[in-house]
């Protein structure tokens, strides 16, 4: 009963999240594991970040100027670059990297917690496994995700702004004015960023759901890893799309 | 709490695992001050009767008391409870991105409001009691097998707990390491007041500190008594777990998924 299954697993995700929430509190040991994560999964993000956002703003900013250069609106290519970005491709793409990078890292970990008796030993310490192991990863993705999404962007802009007034020859005062008539700070500028949080709180808790209930073998670490890129990749897929028509109509 | 009242008590409790029954009919009265051997094959049900008394798993009939009152079923009564209930795992569980210090530390930092200078002394004390103060800073990648099953028991004592669980605290450790151990337990629980069962399939290592030996096999309890009588046991069923006889009443091969242990004789 396929059906069925999904339901029940669907059920005990939204109980997962429940649990998560319930177990997150501001305590010193919470903000200091917070901090340690965010440096885990946050801060050694950047380099792929900074790389991957240079590229797509390499891409984006010459696919761009070839189209629009066959109705002679190559000056625009900022536009293209900067609505594409902002609505879509930062939030989508830093999410999908982030997920290849931390949020396989999060499973592995929480399966490998589980396989070495540390998630048991918590919790017959009295501590609970959610608060100590998991709360602190699924704060610390929610708050990353968001700055290494502006991070992302600002790559992709910085790369494109070198391609277009460089090489292309787009005036360097044009390629910033359509730019920053272009973009809107409410609708696309603080849009991205709520959903990069969305896209962090779900690539977070697929990983940690995965993790955490991975089976105690290294088999099972290796299976929920997978899962967890997989899984998450496709929800944060199915997420920007329902925001997007959802936020930009 | 009645100070002469047993500190676990079972009675009539049945035991399911996956959809079987691992062990029945257990009655179970351990006194306060004692160190208890519970000894079996691999396989016979010890971790399963251990997982009971910490509140892991329910009983399927019959009912587990610990610390003078039934094990609770509501998460939050039950992690009250296991802050009286110390648990040396058998595969240690200590958080690998902590050091032996920073393990030992995390039960009091959670569950006491004592300032930083306090915990660290206590630490620092711990570490001494299972001979570990130098490696206060290793992690625990750093530890051999015996410092780092010291460190979990120094972990396991943070709290000071009345009732002390180690599930096979031997495995995988070298006959001078074993001694340590287990001249650890019967020291600890007799210089700090506790109650300790110790759940294991190393027969010769434990008996000698032990007060009272019981032997679980096919199912049920097989044998109550001290390591003495135990010793001198003429039961062919623990002499055959004893003497490490490979023929006897005693399966070797483990039972199939889905069948049930059987019926006592």
């Amino acid at each position: 009963m396929p059906f069925v299954a999904a339901t029940r697993s669907v059920g005990r995700a939204g109980l997962f999240t429940l649990s998560v929430l319930r177990a997150s509190k501001p305590t010193a040991d919470f903000l200091r594991e917070l901090v340690r994560e965010i440096y885990k999964i946050g801060a050694r993000s950047l380099p792929i970040i900074a790389v991957g956002g240079a590229f797509v703003g390499l891409s984006v900013t010459l696919l761009g100027y070839r189209a629009l250069d066959t109705y002679g609106a190559a000056n625009q290519v900022s536009a293209m670059l900067g609505l594409g970005l902002y609505r879509e491709l930062g939030p989508v793409l830093t999410a999908l990297l982030f997920i290849g990078r931390a949020g396989s890292s999060i499973a592995a970990e929480l399966g490998l917690m589980r396989a070495t008796d540390q998630i048991t030993a918590l919790g017959l310490m009295a501590i609970d496994p959610v608060g100590k192991a998991v709360a602190p990863r699924f704060w610390a993705a929610v708050l990353c995700v968001p700055l290494l999404t502006a991070f992302f962007c600002s790559l992709a802009i910085s790369a494109s702004y070198f391609e277009a007034v460089h090489v292309i020859g787009v005036e360097s005062g044009v390629f910033w004015q359509v730019l920053k008539d272009s973009v809107d700070f409410g609708k696309d500028f603080a849009m991205a960023f709520a959903k990069a949080a969305v896209f962090g709180a779900v690539a977070a808790l697929v990983a940690a759901y995965v993790g955490f209930h991975a089976e105690p073998t290294i088999e099972g670490t290796s299976v929920a890893t997978t899962k967890a890129v997989v899984n998450a990749s496709l929800l944060v897929l199915m997420f920007n799309f329902v925001m997007s028509a959802l936020l930009f109509r | 709490m009645d100070p002469n009242a047993p500190i676990v008590r079972l009675a009539g409790v049945r035991l399911d695992r996956g959809g079987r029954t691992v062990l029945r009919d257990i009655d179970l009265t351990v006194p306060r001050g004692q160190v208890v051997a519970v000894l079996g094959p691999s396989g016979s049900g010890k971790s399963t009767l251990l997982a009971a008394l910490t509140g892991e798993l329910e009983p399927a009939a019959g009912t587990v008391e610990v610390l003078g009152r039934p094990v609770p079923r509501r998460m939050r009564d039950l992690l009250e409870l296991r802050k009286g209930i110390g648990v040396l795992l058998q595969g240690n569980g200590l958080l690998t991105d902590l050091s032996a210090a920073e393990n030992v530390a995390l039960p009091l930092r959670t569950h006491t409001k004592l300032p930083r200078p306090v915990i660290d002394r206590l630490v620092r004390m711990k570490l001494h009691a299972v001979g570990l103060r130098a490696a206060a800073d290793a992690f625990p990648r750093e530890l051999s097998g015996g410092m780092a099953r010291r460190v979990a028991l120094a972990r396991a004592l943070a709290l000071d707990p009345p009732l002390m669980l180690y599930d096979e605290p031997l495995t995988g450790l070298d006959p001078i390491a074993s001694g340590v151990v287990m001249d650890l337990v019967r020291r600890l629980n007799d210089t700090l007041g506790l109650t300790s069962i110790v759940v294991t399939h190393h027969v010769h290592e434990t008996l000698p500190v032990a007060d009272h030996a019981i032997v679980i096999a096919n199912g049920g309890i097989v044998f109550s008594g001290t390591s003495a009588q135990l010793q001198a046991s003429t039961d062919p069923l623990v002499r055959q777990f004893l003497d490490g006889q490979p023929d006897g009443p005693i399966p070797f091969d483990a039972a199939p998924r889905g069948a049930t242990v059987p019926e006592a004789a």
